[in-house]
């Protein structure tokens, strides 16, 4: 597409024009805190969790390979930067690329071993990982802190000159600034013809074998890049919270973020926008009164969505859009 | 024991038809709520109440399948995951507001309580009771689809559904029997166990790993092969936390894990 081609020559307005629309909305959202203060930690909750839920749809959307055991890698990136911390190291971003690469170092390990696998066996072996990932976090009490979660966790200001305020401004810009390059990445990389590859190995594995795609390592090279990803967001989850629980590496939240991404519509680079602030809202509206009401609305919505609107709301989106066109014509 | 009952039903949703149900549990959990509160309110003896937990469990995944499963047999595992996720929160909510947050307790029968003596080991009796239930539910499911036009007529629709249809097998009907068979067992499990496996709203969720690794260990669709790996697992679970209980259940995990990758279609292989 356009906006990853090299700088065109003869530099028509239309294409600046679109580039800087792209960039509206971020702005818009930069400029949150002026308009609503206060609000600087749930959306920089919203920005971890969508980075996160972006990391996998580059496994789940692009590359057809579906986990239930994400969050155990966010969980390593998560407490790598905070234990880390707890030993003396508080750089913030120094941390975050040091989580990045354990968690990246971690897929490669069970990617190694999973990726040859196909379905249920895929499923379950994701599944078990990021049990095996819990019960050691929760077993090494001296290190993880176990069930009590890791105590005692700050960072020194970012690059040295911003301290993580009370109000969680910088946590709120820091964590917005990640997600933008992680998404600048991200679209490149879809963009790129890696990312079409994993498309073909998605819609016919057998074929890109037979046109020559090498695709075990190509799914090994994305999931690596999804598990970095993943850490960074448990990462940034660590920085702006200054606490890690074993929650970040449960069942639970692996469940959670497919639906999030689900929700919003996966392989569609947006679906993580749409998808995680919807749910993230709607759980704190409904479980507000009960948490039961939550879990309720949760089921009912996933059995419709599945039923009824598969490609999530950014899916039922484009059809009514495609809908509306049609009947333009006519 | 009991993970092998669940499991095995879980084994003929999943493996014979197809289907990645993660919702499995939540049949078990309906059986052990029916179970326990026949029990409780009306005073029905327990294997009563089980059996009825059991025909009614089974009468509820059959509408269900009617209704909503099978929209789904033709669709990506990812839809199957997602719908069957969504499932389980449905019924953990449901059971949550008519039943409470509490687990459910589960008055035994003296004839239970009690320790037996074989063999100067002795066993509580319960347990021996499940053990002996559990051999009687393989010979039954072994009869069933070994011995009988049933379960013939599932084996053909699992290997080649357009075949079976086309000679004149009604493979809805029979699916839908398959899939109240398999929560029916789910709910026999759900209910016996109920003393082991507490019966709360968080069941669906707290045990579906255990099931789920049955049966993929066991291997799909096979009603030998959760069994060995339920013993297994059991057993090596048992052991592990007997004499090494710091390492707790990282062990099943890291097993579970190197089983499925030496033999990614489980231990025993269906031709």
């Amino acid at each position: 597409m356009a906006a990853v081609s090299s700088q065109p020559i003869d530099g028509n307005a239309p294409l600046s024009f679109m580039r800087l629309l792209t960039l509206l909305p971020w702005m818009v959202v930069a400029a949150l805190p002026l308009a609503l203060p206060g609000y600087e930690p749930l959306a920089t909750q919203v920005f971890v969790m969508i980075l996160f839920a972006l990391s996998l749809d580059l496994l789940v959307g692009y590359a057809g390979i579906v986990t239930l055991g994400h969050a155990g890698l966010f969980g390593v990136g998560g407490y790598t930067a905070g234990i880390l911390s707890v030993h003396g190291v508080t750089d913030p971003i120094f941390t975050a690329v040091c989580a990045m690469l354990l968690a990246a170092i971690t897929g490669l390990t069970f990617g190694v071993a999973m990726l040859r696998t196909k379905g249920l066996t895929l499923l379950m072996l994701t599944m078990a990982s990021a049990f095996l990932l819990y019960e050691i976090a929760n077993k090494a009490t001296s290190v993880t802190g176990g069930e009590d979660g890791l105590q005692g966790v700050s960072f020194t200001p970012l690059l040295g000159l911003f301290a993580f305020d009370f109000r969680g401004k910088t946590a709120f810009f820091y964590s917005l600034t990640a997600l933008f390059l992680t998404f600048i990445f991200v679209r490149a990389l879809i963009k790129s013809p890696f990312g079409w590859s994993l498309r073909g190995i998605r819609e016919n594995d057998t074929r890109m074998v037979a046109i020559g795609c090498p695709i075990m390592r190509r799914r090994l090279i994305v999931y690596v890049i999804s598990s970095a990803l993943a850490g960074l967001a448990g990462a940034l989850q660590t920085q702006s919270t200054q606490f890690v629980a074993l929650y970040s590496l449960s069942f639970e939240l692996s469940g959670n973020i497919l639906i999030m991404l689900i929700l919003g519509g996966s392989g569609r680079l947006y679906g993580s926008f749409v998808g995680v602030p919807v749910f993230m809202f709607a759980q704190d509206q409904l479980a507000k009164q009960d948490p039961a009401n939550w879990f309720l609305g949760q089921g009912l919505i996933l059995i419709a969505m599945v039923m009824l609107a598969p490609g999530g709301i950014l899916g039922v989106a484009q059809r009514i859009i495609g809908a509306v066109k049609v009947r333009g014509r006519a | 024991m009991i993970l092998y009952l669940i499991s095995v039903g879980l084994s003929v949703t999943m493996g014979l038809m197809g289907f990645v149900n993660l919702a499995h549990g939540v049949f078990a959990m309906l059986g052990g709520y029916v179970t326990v509160t026949l029990m409780n309110r009306f005073g029905v003896p327990f294997l009563v109440a089980v059996v009825t937990g059991c025909f009614l469990v089974a009468a509820i995944g059959f509408v269900l399948e009617r209704m909503l499963y099978r929209h789904l047999y033709g669709r990506s595992e990812l839809d199957q995951v997602l719908f069957s996720f969504g499932l389980i929160l449905v019924s953990v909510a449901i059971v949550r507001i008519v039943w409470g947050p509490l687990a459910q307790p589960i008055r035994l029968p003296e004839y239970l309580k009690g320790q037996v003596e074989i063999f100067a080991v002795t066993m509580p009796a319960y347990r021996l009771a499940l053990v002996g239930f559990g051999t009687a539910v393989i010979a039954g499911l072994w009869l069933i689809f070994d011995r009988t036009l049933f379960g013939a007529r599932i084996r053909a629709a699992v290997d080649n559904r357009a075949m079976a249809q086309s000679i004149g097998i009604n493979t809805n009907r029979l699916f839908a029997a398959a899939f109240g068979l398999g929560t029916g067992l789910a709910a026999l499990g759900g209910g016996l166990g109920a003393d082991i496996l507490a019966i709360a709203p968080a069941y669906p969720l707290q045990y579906i790993v255990y099931f789920l690794i049955v049966v993929a260990v066991g291997g799909l669709g096979s009603i030998k092969g959760p069994f060995i790996a339920a013993l297994a697992i059991g057993l090596s679970d048992t052991a592990c936390r007997y004499f090494l209980p710091e390492v707790g259940s990282i062990f099943i995990f890291a097993f579970v894990f190197f089983v499925l990758i030496w033999r990614p279609n489980g231990i025993v292989e269906r031709h």
